[in-house]
């Protein structure tokens, strides 16, 4: 690495602190590399998959923690593993099923094979051929098995993390995200719906911060505001755990008319109606009033509750330029015929074609090539103080300050 | 107008009339003439867009799910008035089609499509490849497709999908 190359990843931060961003965490290759050893590869818990993808002994799926390939699998005893997808003798990625149930792993370069928790369990030519090659005497098959992860699972979804000293997931959590958590994911059996997936040509941690970031809600999301769906009156919460690295944005969705509010909104015509409403004819299905509730959780998920339709939002950096963002939407083994159809008509607004999702693919991208080429510009980030705090009201930034704080402290920046 | 019964049709002429309402489809979209795409669905018509992957492994989520000709302007009306999106242009290319099906009010076909995207700062780009698999009925003398299933095999959606396909 050249001396350039460090002193540009060592750029201090601005001196106003969490107020401000600066452009060059968004496009720096090195920071890029940090990002993935200090955050990815350290104490973090990382969503890799939902039980229910993986039922079954020997049932498998390709995941990703950061850009980095891994393989989640049951094994015999039904405990879910997770690993490299990477041989441990030249690297290769050996698993390239996106799902299916496999008896164990073989390399195909060299037939390196691992059973489904990883372990090696045979090598080819390992005693040589015809006495002649083969690996040396004090190879030993255990000592070069596949890279593992220690998994957890709550409630159906699994987590893995690289560090073995990363603390329980429900203290990662702390109470108070774990609640939001366990609202979703509340120990009923789940069922996959589907998948959406895109690639979005940003730097990953702008899809983080738009969706800690209420503050643009009424204001790039025409469709909301148009049909009346969303009000800056309404009543809505940002609220973080202890070190601002997780957080929940909670709004109340009101019914179709008139947007109070609207003054400061250039875009506000309640003429416009929904020829098909079955979109928007959810219904209540969770305790309490709460109706939309975007949890991320750090480093790179989003548990989304929008009115009936659920998805874990799975955000898989590609380099520091672009982030493939892999939906996973669900309901429950219990849901009837009706609600499926209500998740699946809600599901319109989310993803690579959702009305409101739309906007937010697009506007990243959009602050991507304005961010990029101008390194040593900042951001600001002072909507509701400089400082980071819960709110009550959506006009705040302040979820976004908690997260680039504690995001500067993992990265010693 | 003479009435339009695909039953009496021989197989060469339903490929013909297919191909014919594949390619006012394709145009009405590609030459920004969206009002004009409802007018190729029934009423009560079904429009997806589905991943290969959910539909090859029976998982019903569809990235874009029309239930009825409203619900297809309402799209219209979000392109038009509510969505952001940096300005582009999409070209459609079909081919190989088929009429699987030929029975009672209507047929069943299956076309190749590739979507192409042309967007200010970049060479134009593949963006979408699949298959329609179609059910076409006739109404008022019409061909009008009753359902119409876009089957994606591209596995990643560059950015973002907001063009019906």
């Amino acid at each position: 690495m050249s001396t350039t190359a460090k002193k540009a990843a060592v750029q201090p931060w601005p001196e106003a602190g969490p107020s401000r961003v600066p452009a060059w965490v968004y496009s720096d290759p090195e920071i890029f590399r940090r990002e993935r050893d200090a955050i990815f590869r350290g104490r973090t818990w990382n969503y890799v998959a939902l039980e229910c993808e993986i039922p079954k002994p020997g049932d498998f799926k390709r995941s990703w923690v950061a850009d980095m390939p891994v393989v989640v699998a049951r094994d015999e005893a039904g405990g879910a593993n997770v690993f490299v997808n990477r041989c441990a003798h030249r690297g290769v990625e050996f698993c390239k099923t996106a799902r299916g149930n496999a008896k164990e792993f073989m390399c195909p370069y060299h037939q390196w094979t691992y059973n489904l928790k990883g372990d090696l369990t045979a090598v080819s030519f390992r005693k040589g051929f015809k006495r002649q090659g083969g690996m040396p005497e004090d190879f030993r098959l255990e000592d070069h098995g596949l890279e593992k992860l220690v998994t957890t699972v709550r409630n159906g979804a699994i987590f893995a993390s690289f560090d073995t000293a990363t603390e329980p997931f429900e203290d990662y959590l702390g109470e108070k995200m774990l609640r939001y958590f366990d609202r979703i994911f509340d120990g009923r059996d789940l069922r996959v719906l589907g998948y959406m997936r895109q690639i979005i040509p940003a730097n990953w941690k702008l899809y983080f911060d738009n969706q800690k970031d209420p503050y643009h809600a009424t204001l790039l999301h025409y469709f909301l505001v148009s049909f009346g769906l969303f009000r800056a009156s309404e009543p809505s919460l940002i609220r973080m755990d202890a070190l601002g690295r997780h957080s929940v944005l909670v709004s109340q969705k009101g019914e179709q008319g008139e947007v109070a509010g609207g003054e400061d909104m250039k875009h506000n015509d309640p003429t416009l109606k929904l020829e098909g409403p079955q979109m928007l004819q959810p219904v209540r299905e969770f305790k309490g009033p709460d109706t939309v509730v975007i949890h991320t959780i750090w480093p790179a998920v989003i548990i989304q509750q929008q009115s009936n339709t659920l998805a874990v939002r799975h955000v898989i950096p590609r380099g520091p330029g672009a982030y493939e963002l892999a939906w996973t939407f669900f309901g429950y083994a219990d849901d009837d015929a009706a609600m499926t159809e209500r998740r699946l008509m809600q599901a319109n607004l989310m993803g690579p074609a959702g009305y409101v999702s739309v906007d937010d693919s697009e506007v990243v991208a959009f602050a991507q090539d304005g961010l990029a080429p101008y390194e040593a510009s900042d951001g600001i980030v002072e909507m509701d103080g400089r400082d980071i705090r819960e709110a009550d009201t959506l006009v705040t930034e302040g979820a976004v300050r908690g997260f680039y704080e504690y995001y500067r402290r993992v990265m010693g920046l | 107008m003479t009435t339009l019964d695909l039953q009496r049709l021989s197989p060469a002429e339903r490929r013909y009339e297919l191909d014919l309402l594949t390619a006012g489809y394709v145009h009405a979209l590609d030459d920004g003439d969206l009002d004009r795409w409802p007018d190729f669905f029934t009423e009560d018509c079904r429009y997806k867009i589905i991943p290969r992957e959910n539909y090859e492994n029976d998982l019903p989520l569809a990235i874009w799910y029309c239930q009825g000709r409203g619900m297809l302007r309402d799209r219209i009306t979000a392109i038009r008035e509510t969505q952001l999106y940096a300005p582009r242009a999409m070209r459609h290319v079909t081919g190989n089609a088929l009429v699987t099906e030929c029975a009672g009010d209507g047929m069943h076909a299956v076309t190749n499509y590739a979507v192409y995207e042309s967007t200010l700062d970049r060479t134009s780009e593949v963006f979408n490849v699949g298959r329609y698999l179609d059910r076409i009925v006739v109404e008022d003398g019409q061909m009008k497709f009753a359902e119409k299933l876009c089957i994606f095999d591209t596995s990643l959606v560059p950015t973002s999908l907001i063009f019906p396909i």
